[in-house]
């Protein structure tokens, strides 16, 4: 038995510890907002975080996760200012991108909170968006920034 | 299932229920309640309205959620004509119904852009209907002549300013008939359409709770991969099923004609099991298949005798005629949808009945594959369509619902097919790649007189609908030149069908994604040679005051075109017509020594009819430009040994972040009937980038993606 610690919570699970982190929780504990797409670590649609940090979870082994803190979509609260900005400004298309691509903001805006464009597209040049919905990523980005800083952190 | 409303539900409801079907020549509309329960209802019904007794109101859309807003925009139409309160819109997707297919092209389908410019009229006939007969309701309760209410909000308003909720009207307004000709509002009267929405399905997407095809299950279910050849034509010699079923989880390895299917109870286990496989394939049919040979293939067809798709006048005396002539050759590859989600469909047959749940663009076509495997009548196969990843015409296609509907039989219980990337880079539908020869005349006074366009492309039609081809003629092949927005006094438009096995398909803007690129770059390059600007030279050449016209005026206008342009920065435009809409759009860009591109800004001009969903149209128009540079500058499928060698994104990259430029949408304002949207905004992107760095350098581009190679100086 492996056990895991989602969102908060310590889930057991009997699977092969070399099992990528991404089918773990979508086969096993049914958290299906992580992404498959690419399984290369190409498109970052199944990012979750990690100790705070976003992982390609397709590249992520289980075993190498075992005392970590993982994150996904579903642990932030709704109000988070991602979560509230990327309402606000409209961003999914399809959708199917949109978590790992939140999480990754998530992650960049702790370490960044206050981005310049530039320092935006640098840090999301590596996912993908099919659907095109980058412009108002962007937007939501900025407004999730202000958002922060406005809550004061 | 939920969504379905059958027979029984209707009659239990409480509910004010407006119901469709197909009636021979028309969509009878018709109101579902107890007093009807003695009348057969013809055909098979669907709910498309209900309003309950708690004031909320359901709709029920039978387009495809690829996220373009459609979920939104259908009620928009339907509440508008209802005059109800927009905070208690529902939304549902139906099952695969008559009452849902497009009445222009009598099938259930999402594509063409078609959700709501072919359901205009009925949308709003549904909501007006119901109003009336709430209107109607409350005038007899309230002994007045129905003249004398008005609707607002959700409720029918009596002259002294009383009022009662559509809820609580819908208990007696069940007794009436549904009017066959309700009156429509006049647009000058809207206040819902054309205003800002929040699209309702976006609140799931973000909280991450969509479930998506791949995403779906049902107890009992177990996730099948099937292994595809890799070449043309190649069939499986070995593979090692003893492998694949060592693996935990594996249950059945099935062969499926000329693939093999590996299922088991969870998805990552199927993929396993699926690579232990270790499969030998045969050759294929075309060993020698590769991206040289292909283009070769497509130059040695473009000097084949050709098919005329259109001619007008005497192109062939008109160029003899012409002050001077100018001919030039483009070249389009390969390219693949990408879309997000891979291809996947879940299906479970039983002795009575089969039910199909799949993220498909094609309704109609699914329920009559699936019907056809298990023998079963169509009114026993329910098609439940679930949200998409993407689609971008690929997901009518219906190798998943083959191999779903195939395997829960054998294996009787219910089957998730899923492809994994490579396979959906491998088993794509391309859009067609395409070669073509323009040669045009100018007179003396630099205006075209002569335009003679041969096109060398793969015929999508031919597989898909082959009752369009006539003649030789695929008219997707050639869209965008037939109906080319100038009016040239000799034209000629011929097409040479290109015969390769590379499977093609419907892609984004179909034949006007691939032509206006041509079309319009070569447009430029006569302006050029005429030697005056490009929008003006476009213009001398469309009907004044036309669509196309005011549309390529209004981006002029908009983009400030012919004021100074920053210091390095060139512009460029392009326009098309399609999809019943214009659309129009200017590049700035600048280019660097080393022939680095580098996008500014994009401004699109956009005529679609009424703008139903103005903030849903915006999001297409920047979707629009995104993957137009995305195939401007990157994309292009790569074949080798008789079958693609394309596998993931790592070789097929796509416009990331920092590629994207700011992005200005200009929406027309008129009240004509709805274009298309998703579509229009698209063709004219690469041709407006390529003018434009024409403009900077000197360099025509023409070839896509563009070849930097060209634009290093020095
Ligand atoms: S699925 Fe992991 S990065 Fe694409
Ligand atoms: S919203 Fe569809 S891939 Fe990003």
């Amino acid at each position: 038995m492996i056990v895991l610690n989602v969102n908060g919570i310590k889930r057991q699970v009997d699977e092969d510890p070399d099992t990528p982190l991404l089918w773990v929780l979508r086969d096993n504990l049914g958290i299906t907002s992580v992404k498959y797409t690419c399984g290369i670590a190409e498109c970052g649609m199944c990012t979750v975080l990690i100790d705070g940090e976003a992982q390609r979870s397709c590249v992520v082994y289980v075993k190498d996760v075992l005392g970590s803190k993982i994150t996904t979509i579903e642990g932030l609260p709704e109000n988070h200012p991602v979560k509230v900005a990327w309402i606000e400004r409209q961003v999914p298309q399809c959708g199917y991108c949109q978590p790992g691509i939140m999480l990754q903001t998530v992650d960049f805006l702790s370490r960044n909170p206050n981005p310049t464009e530039k320092q935006i597209n640098d840090a999301m040049d590596n996912v993908i968006c099919r659907c095109g919905t980058h412009p108002r990523i962007k937007k939501a980005i900025q407004m999730a920034a202000e958002m922060t800083a406005r809550q004061g952190g | 299932m939920k969504s379905q409303m059958t027979r029984r539900d209707f009659l239990k409801k409480s509910s004010l229920v407006i119901a469709a079907a197909a009636l021979p020549g028309r969509m009878g509309l018709f109101n579902v309640s107890p007093v009807l329960a003695g009348v057969d209802i013809p055909f098979k019904p669907h709910a498309f309205l209900e309003i309950a007794a708690d004031d909320t109101i359901t709709v029920w859309v039978g387009q495809t959620n690829l996220g373009q807003g459609t979920h939104t925009g259908i009620p928009m139409i339907i509440a508008e004509e209802l005059d109800a309160d927009w905070e208690k819109m529902r939304v549902k997707m139906a099952l695969a119904a008559e009452p849902f297919k497009s009445p222009v092209w009598h099938m259930q389908a999402t594509g063409g852009s078609s959700s709501i410019r072919h359901r205009w009229d009925l949308l709003r006939k549904v909501g007006a209907a119901a109003r009336l007969m709430l209107v109607e309701t409350a005038a007899e309760q309230w002994k007045i002549p129905a003249e004398k209410c008005a609707t607002k909000d959700g409720k029918v308003i009596h002259p002294d300013g009383r009022g009662l909720t559509f809820g609580q009207l819908v208990e007696a307004a069940r007794k009436q008939p549904v009017p066959e000709h309700p009156p429509l509002k006049n647009p000058k009267d809207y206040r819902i359409i054309g205003t800002q929405r929040e699209r309702m399905d976006i609140p799931d997407k973000v909280m991450g709770k969509t479930v998506f095809g791949f995403d779906f299950t049902i107890p009992g279910m177990c996730v099948a991969v099937v292994a595809r050849p890799p070449y043309y034509g190649a069939s499986f010699q070995s593979y090692d099923k003893k492998a694949a079923m060592a693996v935990k989880g594996v249950i059945k390895v099935a062969p499926l004609g000329n693939r093999i299917a590996v299922c088991a109870e969870t998805t990552h286990a199927a993929m396993i099991g699926r690579n232990a496989l270790d499969i030998r394939w045969s050759k294929g049919s075309h060993p020698d298949l590769n991206d040289d040979a292909l283009d070769a293939l497509f130059k040695e067809h473009l000097e084949k005798p050709a098919s005329v798709a259109k001619t007008g006048g005497d192109v062939k005396k008109a160029l003899v005629e012409a002050a001077r002539t100018i001919e030039q050759s483009y070249k389009l590859p390969y390219i693949s949808h990408a879309q997000a989600e891979p291809i996947n469909c879940t299906a479970h047959v039983e002795k009575e009945r089969c039910r199909v749940w799949i993220p498909t663009q094609g309704q109609t076509a699914t329920q009559l594959t699936a019907s056809q495997l298990t023998g079963l009548p169509l009114e026993k196969v329910e098609v439940m369509t679930l949200p998409a990843g993407g689609g971008f015409g690929l997901r009518g296609e219906q190798d998943p619902v083959e191999d779903s509907v195939l395997l829960s039989k054998t294996l009787n219980r219910p089957v998730k097919v899923i492809w994994s990337r490579k396979d959906d880079f491998a088993n794509d539908r391309f859009r067609p790649a395409s070669q073509c020869n323009i040669k045009a005349g100018l007179d003396k006074d630099g205006r075209v007189i002569a335009w003679s366009h041969t096109v060398a492309a793969p015929s999508v039609m031919s597989r898909l609908m082959p009752d369009y081809v006539k003649d030789g003629i695929d008219p997707d092949a050639v869209s965008g030149i037939t109906d080319i927005p100038y009016s040239f006094p000799n034209l000629l438009v011929s097409y040479v069908k290109v015969d390769s096995p590379v499977t093609v398909g419907f892609w984004r803007s179909v034949g006007y994604s691939v032509n206006a690129f041509t079309v319009e770059s070569f447009m430029d390059e006569l302006a050029h040679a005429a030697g005056k600007d490009p929008v003006q030279f476009r213009l001398d050449h469309m009907e004044k005051d036309g669509r196309p016209y005011n549309i390529l005026s209004l981006l002029a206008e908009k983009s400030a075109w012919g004021t100074p342009v920053p210091e390095g920065r060139a512009r460029g435009v392009a326009v098309t017509s399609c999809f019943e809409s214009f659309a129009a759009h200017m590049a700035e860009v600048s280019v660097n020594e080393k022939g680095k591109i580098t996008v500014h800004k994009m401004v699109c001009a956009l005529d679609c009819g009424i703008a139903v969903y103005p903030d849903a149209i915006r999001a297409q128009a920047e979707a629009g430009v995104v993957m137009g540079l995305s195939t401007a500058f990157h994309e292009k499928v790569r074949f080798e040994n008789g079958g693609v060698k394309t596998a993931n994104y790592d070789d097929y990259p796509v416009l990331t972040m920092s590629e994207v430029p700011e992005i200005e949408v200009h929406i027309a304002r008129n009240t004509l009937n709805p274009g298309g949207v998703g579509e229009p905004v698209f063709p004219s992107v690469a041709p407006a980038v390529a003018n434009a760095v024409f403009k900077a350098t000197g360099v025509r581009l023409r070839e896509l993606p563009f070849k930097r190679e060209l634009l290093i100086k020095g």
